[in-house]
Formats: C-alpha cells, sequence, structure tokens
C-alpha cells in the first residue's frame, strides 16, 4: 500500500444484504420449528372438543398422580438436595468436585439409560433388590417407582441452582455470623437460606417442570399402570393410540403448567 | 476491664507462612504492614479461622489456642468481635435485626441490647433503617455496634475505612477513634493508612513478609524507623 493513499472502502453490497438474510432465515426456521408445533396443539382443535378430550377416564387418574409424584419428588430433592448442596458448595477438595459432576449426570442420561439403571438399581435383581425383596419391599412398578425416577432425573437441577445460590453468599457473612457466636446449623438458617431462598425455588420450579415432564425412565422403571405409574406423559403416550383428541387435551395442559413455570423461574430469576 | 491479646502464631496462609507474635492492652492497637504482609491472615489465627501451625493465642485469663496443648476454642466461642473491610452487614435484616443477632436472651432482651448499644454510638436513628439505606460511615457504625452488643472480650477490625469515600473519611476516623479509645476494649485494626494510626494513638505493629518488623508508638517510629516500609509509612508514603 503506498503511503498517503487512504485505503479504498470497499463497499460490498452482496455482504450487506447477505448477512442480514442469513440471520433472518436461520433464526427464522428455529423459531418455526418450536412455535409450529405449539401452534399446532393449540389451534386445531375447538375449545368443545378440548374439553371433551378431558373427559376421557385416562385423565382424572393421571392428573392426580401426577400432582402427587412431582410434588413427592420436589420435596424430596428439596429436603435431600439442600443439604448436600450446602456442603457440596463449601468443599474445594477435587474429590467433591468430582462427586459435584455424578450429581449432574442425569442432566445428560438418555431417560432409556436412566430407566434400565433404576431397573438394575432398585430391581428384583438390582443392586438393592434382595435388599428391598427381604424387606418386602417391591419398589418397580409402583408409584414410588415413579417418584425415584423423578428425583432421579430432576435432582440435578435443584442441587446445582442450590450449589451456585450458595456459592454467592459473601464469605464475610458467615464469617461475621460465626464470630457473633453462632453455630453452623443457625448460619444456615438465619443467614444461608434467608439470603439463597430465592434462588432455591427457582431451582425447585425448574426441577418440578422437569419431573413434570418425566416418561422415559418412568416408562421403563415404573411401568404405565393406570392410576399407580401412569402420569401425565404416559396417559398422552397411551391415549395417542386411541384418541388424538385426549392425548392433545392433556398436551395442552402440561404446555400451559411448563409455559407458566417457565415465567415464574424468569421472574424470579429477574428479581 | 483490661484483656490483654497475646499473639504467637506461626502457620501457612497460602503461599505466606505467617510468624507472627505481639500482645494488645486495653485500646487500640494499630496492625500496619504493605499488601500481603499477613496482617488479614494473622486477624484470622485470632478469630480462629485459619488454624496456626503451632502457637498460642491468649484473651485475658483465657487460651484460645494452644498447639502444644492441643486447644483450639471454635470461632463461635472465642468472644471476639470481628468488624470486616466491607463492614458485611446482613442484608435481610435491619439495622437492629443487625445488632441483635450476636445477643444472647429473649427476643425483647436481644432487641434492647442492640438499641443500647445503637445508642452509645449515636446511632439509635438507624434503629428500623435497612443496610441498603445507610451510607458507608452509618454502616460502619452498625457493623460496630453489631459486634460491641454481644460483649466481646476483645475486637478485632479489618481496614474500618477502607471502604468509605475519601471526603468522609476523616470525619468518621475521628469518631471511630474517640469511640474505641473510650471503650477500653482490647481492639486491634488494621491498617496501612499514616492517619489511622495518628488519629487512634494507639502502639503500631508493623508487620511484613509474615514476620513482626517493628513494633511501638508512632513517635518511635518516626525517629528510629526499622524498615523501608516504616520509613515511607510515616512519612504518610506508604501504598
Amino acid at each position: 500500500m503506498s503511503a498517503g493513499t487512504p485505503p479504498r472502502e470497499r463497499r460490498n453490497g452482496l455482504a450487506a444484504i447477505a448477512w442480514p438474510a442469513a440471520l433472518g432465515l436461520l433464526s427464522g426456521l428455529l423459531l418455526l420449528l418450536v412455535l409450529l408445533p405449539v401452534a399446532g396443539l393449540l389451534f386445531t382443535s375447538s375449545p368443545g372438543r378440548l374439553l371433551r378430550g378431558l373427559a376421557d377416564p385416562l385423565v382424572g387418574p393421571a392428573v392426580r398422580l401426577t400432582v402427587a409424584t412431582t410434588v413427592a419428588s420436589v420435596v424430596v430433592i428439596v429436603a435431600c438436595g439442600t443439604p448436600l448442596a450446602w456442603v457440596l458448595a463449601r468443599r474445594r477438595h477435587r474429590l467433591w468436585r468430582v462427586l459435584e459432576t455424578v450429581i449432574e449426570l442425569p442432566v445428560v442420561l438418555p431417560p432409556a439409560v436412566a430407566g434400565v439403571a433404576l431397573l438394575l438399581a432398585f430391581g428384583r435383581r438390582g443392586l438393592l433388590g434382595p435388599t428391598l425383596g427381604a424387606l418386602g419391599i417391591g419398589l418397580p412398578f409402583s408409584t414410588a417407582a415413579v417418584v425415584l425416577a423423578q428425583s432421579f432425573v430432576a435432582a440435578p437441577f435443584y442441587v446445582q441452582a442450590a450449589i451456585a445460590a450458595f456459592r454467592r453468599l459473601d464469605a464475610d457473612l458467615v464469617l461475621v455470623a460465626r464470630t457473633l457466636g453462632a453455630s453452623w446449623p443457625r448460619v444456615f438458617f438465619t443467614v444461608a437460606l434467608p439470603l439463597s431462598w430465592p434462588a432455591l425455588a427457582g431451582g425447585a420450579a425448574l426441577s418440578w417442570a422437569r419431573a413434570l415432564g418425566e416418561f422415559g425412565a418412568t416408562l421403563m422403571f415404573a411401568g404405565n399402570l393406570g392410576g399407580r405409574t401412569q402420569t401425565l406423559p404416559l396417559a398422552i403416550y397411551t391415549a395417542l393410540e386411541s384418541d388424538l383428541q385426549t392425548a392433545q387435551s392433556l398436551s395442552i395442559i402440561l404446555v400451559v403448567v411448563a409455559f407458566a413455570l417457565l415465567v415464574a423461574i424468569r421472574a424470579g430469576v429477574r428479581r | 476491664m483490661n484483656r490483654r491479646l497475646e499473639i504467637d502464631v506461626h502457620g501457612r496462609a497460602g503461599a505466606l507462612t505467617v510468624d507472627v507474635a505481639f500482645s494488645a492492652d486495653a485500646g487500640p492497637t494499630l496492625l500496619v504492614g504493605p499488601n500481603g504482609a499477613g496482617k488479614t491472615s494473622t486477624l484470622m489465627m485470632i478469630l480462629g479461622v485459619l488454624t496456626p501451625e503451632r502457637g498460642r493465642v491468649g484473651l485475658g485469663d483465657r487460651v484460645l489456642f494452644d498447639g502444644g496443648a492441643g486447644v483450639d476454642v471454635p470461632l463461635e466461642r472465642r468472644r471476639i468481635g470481628f468488624v470486616p473491610q466491607r463492614y458485611a452487614l446482613f442484608p435481610h435484616l435491619d439495622v437492629v435485626g443487625n445488632v441483635a443477632y450476636g445477643v444472647a436472651g429473649s427476643r425483647a432482651e436481644r432487641e434492647r441490647a442492640a438499641r443500647d448499644t445503637l445508642a452509645e454510638l449515636d446511632a439509635a436513628a438507624l434503629a428500623k433503617r435497612r443496610p441498603q439505606e445507610l451510607s458507608g460511615g452509618e454502616m460502619q457504625r452498625v457493623a460496630l455496634a453489631r459486634a460491641l452488643a454481644g460483649r466481646p472480650h476483645a475486637l478485632l477490625m479489618d481496614e474500618p475505612l477502607a471502604a468509605l469515600d475519601v471526603t468522609v473519611r476523616a470525619d468518621v476516623r475521628r469518631a471511630l477513634a474517640q469511640r474505641v479509645r473510650a471503650a477500653m476494649m482490647t481492639t486491634v485494626i488494621v491498617t496501612h493508612d499514616l492517619e489511622d494510626a495518628q488519629a487512634f494513638e494507639g502502639p503500631i505493629v508493623v508487620i511484613e513478609a509474615g514476620a513482626v518488623v517493628q513494633t511501638g508508638r508512632l513517635a518511635d517510629l518516626t525517629a528510629r524507623p526499622q524498615t523501608e516500609f516504616v520509613r515511607r509509612f510515616v512519612r504518610g508514603r506508604s501504598p
């Protein structure tokens, strides 16, 4: 380049159009992929037919069972996950980090694998099978198995959120509380929990949403027994074979609940 | 009541080896030194957050740590008040709730003790405020009240003026120095500011690279500075 000549400004007309066009086209494709099925669910039926779909005898027991099992799962996850997260958040040793990764595993595990894993742990021939059998407990194909499957897949979402919340706690607050005579339980209940609960609630909501959608592991480990293990996702699967309308009505319920949860979680995050 | 704080600790704090011995009587004692010299680590060993490998920490007639005898009183039973650099007020409690946190007794007793302590520090008007609504100087007073309300046997302050705006620092410093002297409580104050040393008028312990290099009054340090840091510190040019 010769000195004194300003660099020639290159006007590339094609790039000026191609870039926004590519952005728009590719983003639009993905948006369509998400929005079209939702639109299909919502707009291919009429309110009357949707209500009729809910009259199917599958629906009542599935709704009740889903509410009961997901609430039980979230209670189990919060009750056991909060102490676990508190411990993991405060340990720096590498072994604890490994444990933290292991807890995450169900997030990336295919649900079918989760189902097989649960059977091999709690099934009749599983690791704990003989022990449970001797106690007269048969977990597979019971409502308890549904809760177990849901807790297995949904726990990491809560534990991860809780670990992050506890790590965000200002260490000086904990230190000062201790110098003021507070025991560890008091620090936990009067400092850590009050300052972390919005994040814990968000994690619990996320867990609940995941438990609500649990299908694969439940099907393999708990089966698809009406009133006992047939939660909403399984009822949708069953209804699909006979009555698309019922499947659609149930799906809409789940979409609405899931969307409401998502909005609530996002509102919580912004707070 | 004079509760003498006697410190003789040896231990590791991260990459630094701390080997510090000094004692502090009622009133302010200043712990001075460059950044990374081990001032805060020393405080943590006195508080019981960091465990020395060996040595002894005594407060009045109590032994808080004795490596040889296997004594290590847990942090929450040492009764040493602590005011951290950024005050660390509990954001979910109001001022009274913060100050009452370390007070034992019934709810009414705790609240009364908190209000009394706030009144002693001319902070009674802040009682129902939230920490987020306080100025830096007010936060410092509340943090001090919180540390004192539980009747500690000694008080540690980690750079209590560093978080303040320079425009208010001089006033807050004067008031704090007056209070600390009036309280006649054994108080160790970490600082690297000459003006703090001038205002608190207490004995000074200089720490460099994890060890005490000089102790004495400001006048002694000024007359006979033993290290380059002390020479610069007494001229008001420490970092």
